[in-house]
């Protein structure tokens, strides 16, 4: 079953076509990398699937709902995690949790045992009570992460989700990730990082607005006679015309 | 509706967690109306006369008595010549001379009317016009008085009677200001800059993919701030009737009515400014910059409007808080009711629905 479906989506800007007619399904539970350099229109087609930009046209269908026509149904049965760090600073873990739990319509009485059981996912019980501007970057990346999956969406968007952090981090970010795929949840993420790519159940790589490959990491590789992911995107970046912005 | 409760509930924490703006907020309209109250005062009190008196009769000394009396004025020298006027304001030792010519009480008996020249330092305009109107109602009262009875009025002598404000007290005209001021400040200015930091933090972009109506994410911000201006409308009440002794004479649900309707104003006006400013200090800048000027300036707060030039006055009509400061003057000065600032009620609610259409859709356009 697809839970991400696209057909012919196209945004345009005046007379600059950012994304040009993409057709793809992402299925469930799938770790979905979607790479491409900066101005290739990763973040244009994002913020459509999300819903917060309107398509030019062509469709798209998220969760089973169709965006332009159920975007209520389809907003609740997403998460989302922005490039920026964006929890609330002044507030702590468990009011972060409590807020986006009720923004998202989490039944009171059960935002506190989720919230618990969280945390302990995250083996972050003793900071329950911690405001999250006193927390290191990485830390603040999987809250963010666990309050996108707060509501147990059907997908979650994750755009370039850890800009800034240690590898460690990132080893540890990304077993959280794998952990919400078993649980059902689709993970769709872009990233710049070509180690990352590699988690990826697939990955697409998007070239002046269109995507110009799409496939396992292992299949990508061995049609470009690639030894990583990092030779495949070097590739088929260097046929760009557009300048990044 | 629990989805706007949990969100409003985030935007007090905000507040309350920032106790330094909070106490800000809150204390900053005491301090102004105090400070407007008692330090920057326009009331004339003790101020420095000499007397030329060139007449040395009854009737000269009389007024000097009636002058020094006064609570307003203190006679500090006695010149003899007209030569000593100008050293005397230079060395700053008087603001004001009083100048009796000869034959003073004579000329006020035989023909009704005499002459007192009032010589006045006017680099300080305004006072030098408030003391003038009270040497010349001092000086007035003892002519009536000592008119011999028989003799017909001749002349005619001015009878200034000032109503609402007889003592012509700061408070009256600086309470008004403070409010029309203050909630521009804390409601523009603050709920601009709420709205403005959740777009540099990026936390502006996750509530709107979240299933939360934007509309609701910008009524929750504007509640907590509502009710602050409310409190802070109190406190000004308060301290002006307590401690400034400026009663509020009239209605006082019309008062509170329109400060209603202008905090409403004060809010769509952040709004607006949300969506133009890209940043927090951009924010502050346009609050202070556009709409803080003009309402000290433009809005009869410091300079009535109908002394201003023609073009001045136009413009002023198209600033709020001009409306705002003429309604609570009305009411709280002047004793009036509903019925009397029901064109500025009218006014301030178009304003408002303009600022607020004005604002969501540039908040939409925003968005992509």
């Amino acid at each position: 079953m697809n839970v991400i479906e696209t057909e012919r989506l196209t945004k345009r800007f005046g007379d600059f076509v950012a994304v040009d007619r993409l057709d793809f399904q992402v299925a469930r539970g799938e770790i979905f990398g979607f790479l491409g350099a900066n101005g290739a229109g990763k973040t244009t087609a994002m913020r459509m699937l999300c819903g917060l930009s309107v398509p030019t046209s062509g469709t798209e269908r998220v969760a089973g709902f169709d965006i332009g026509r159920q975007t209520e149904s389809v907003k609740k049965s997403i998460g989302y995690m922005s490039q920026k760090f964006s929890l609330y600073d002044d507030l702590t873990v468990a009011e972060n949790f409590r807020l986006f739990g009720g923004i998202y319509g989490v039944p009171s009485r059960e935002i506190p045992s989720r919230t618990d059981e969280m945390l302990e996912l995250l083996d972050f019980r003793s900071e329950k009570n911690t405001f999250v501007k006193s927390l290191p970057l990485g830390w603040k990346q999987k809250l963010s992460f666990s309050i996108a999956i707060f509501h147990r969406p059907g997908v979650v968007f994750l755009d370039e989700p850890t800009g800034g952090v240690d590898p460690v981090s990132r080893r540890r970010f990304w077993e959280l990730i794998y952990e919400a795929s078993d649980r059902g949840i689709t993970v769709f993420a872009t990233t710049h990082y070509m180690d990352e790519a590699e988690y990826c159940h697939r990955a697409s790589i998007m070239v002046d607005g269109r995507i110009e490959a799409l496939d396992t990491p292992a299949r990508l590789k061995q049609a470009h006679g690639a030894a990583s992911m990092d030779e495949v995107f070097r590739n088929l970046a260097r046929k760009a015309t557009r300048r990044a912005d | 509706m629990e989805r706007f409760l949990s969100f409003a509930k985030k935007e007090l924490l905000h507040i309350l967690r920032d106790k330094r703006t909070m106490l800000l907020l809150l204390g900053m309209p005491i301090a102004q109306i105090v400070l407007f109250g008692f330090a920057i005062s326009t009331e004339v009190g003790n101020t420095k006369v000499a007397i030329l008196d060139l007449a040395r009769d009854e009737a000269s000394r009389r007024i000097e008595r009636d002058l020094d009396a006064s609570r307003y004025f203190e006679v500090v020298a006695h010149l003899e010549d007209a030569a000593e006027v100008e050293p005397l304001f230079r060395r700053g030792k008087a603001s004001l001379v009083v100048v009796f010519q000869d034959g003073f009480r004579e000329s006020l008996l035989r023909d009704g009317s005499a002459e007192i020249q009032l010589i006045a330092d006017a680099t300080d305009p305004n006072t030098a016009t408030v003391f003038l109107q009270y040497a010349t109602s001092v000086a007035t009262a003892y002519a009536r008085e000592n008119q011999p009875p028989a003799a017909a009025p001749v002349g005619i002598v001015p009878q200034v009677r000032l109503l609402y404000n007889p003592q012509l007290k700061g408070a009256y005209n600086f309470v008004p200001g403070v409010l029309g001021m203050m909630m521009l400040l804390v409601c523009a200015m603050m709920t601009s800059i709420s709205i403005v930091r959740e777009r540099e933090t990026g936390t502006m972009e996750v509530l709107l993919v979240s299933p939360v109506r934007p509309i609701f994410v910008i009524l929750a911000k504007m509640a907590p701030y509502f009710l602050l201006s409310c409190v802070n409308l109190a406190t000004v009440l308060l301290v002006s009737v307590f401690v400034l002794d400026v009663p509020v004479a009239g209605s006082l649900p019309a008062l509170v009515l329109v400060s209603f309707v202008y905090i409403l104003l004060a809010l769509a006006l952040g709004l607006l400014i949300s969506t133009i400013a890209a940043t927090q200090v951009a924010a502050m800048l346009v609050s202070g910059m556009a709409f803080m000027l003009p309402v000290i300036l433009l809005s009869g707060m410091m300079f009535p409007v109908e002394s201003m030039p023609a073009a001045l006055q136009w413009i002023s009509n198209a600033i709020p808080a001009r409306w705002y400061i003429a309604a609570v003057k009305d009411v709280m000065i002047k004793g009036l009711g509903f019925q009397s600032v029901a064109k500025e009620l009218a006014i301030l609610s178009g304003m408002t629905v303009f600022f607020v259409a004005v604002a969501l859709k540039n908040f939409k356009t925003r968005l992509e």
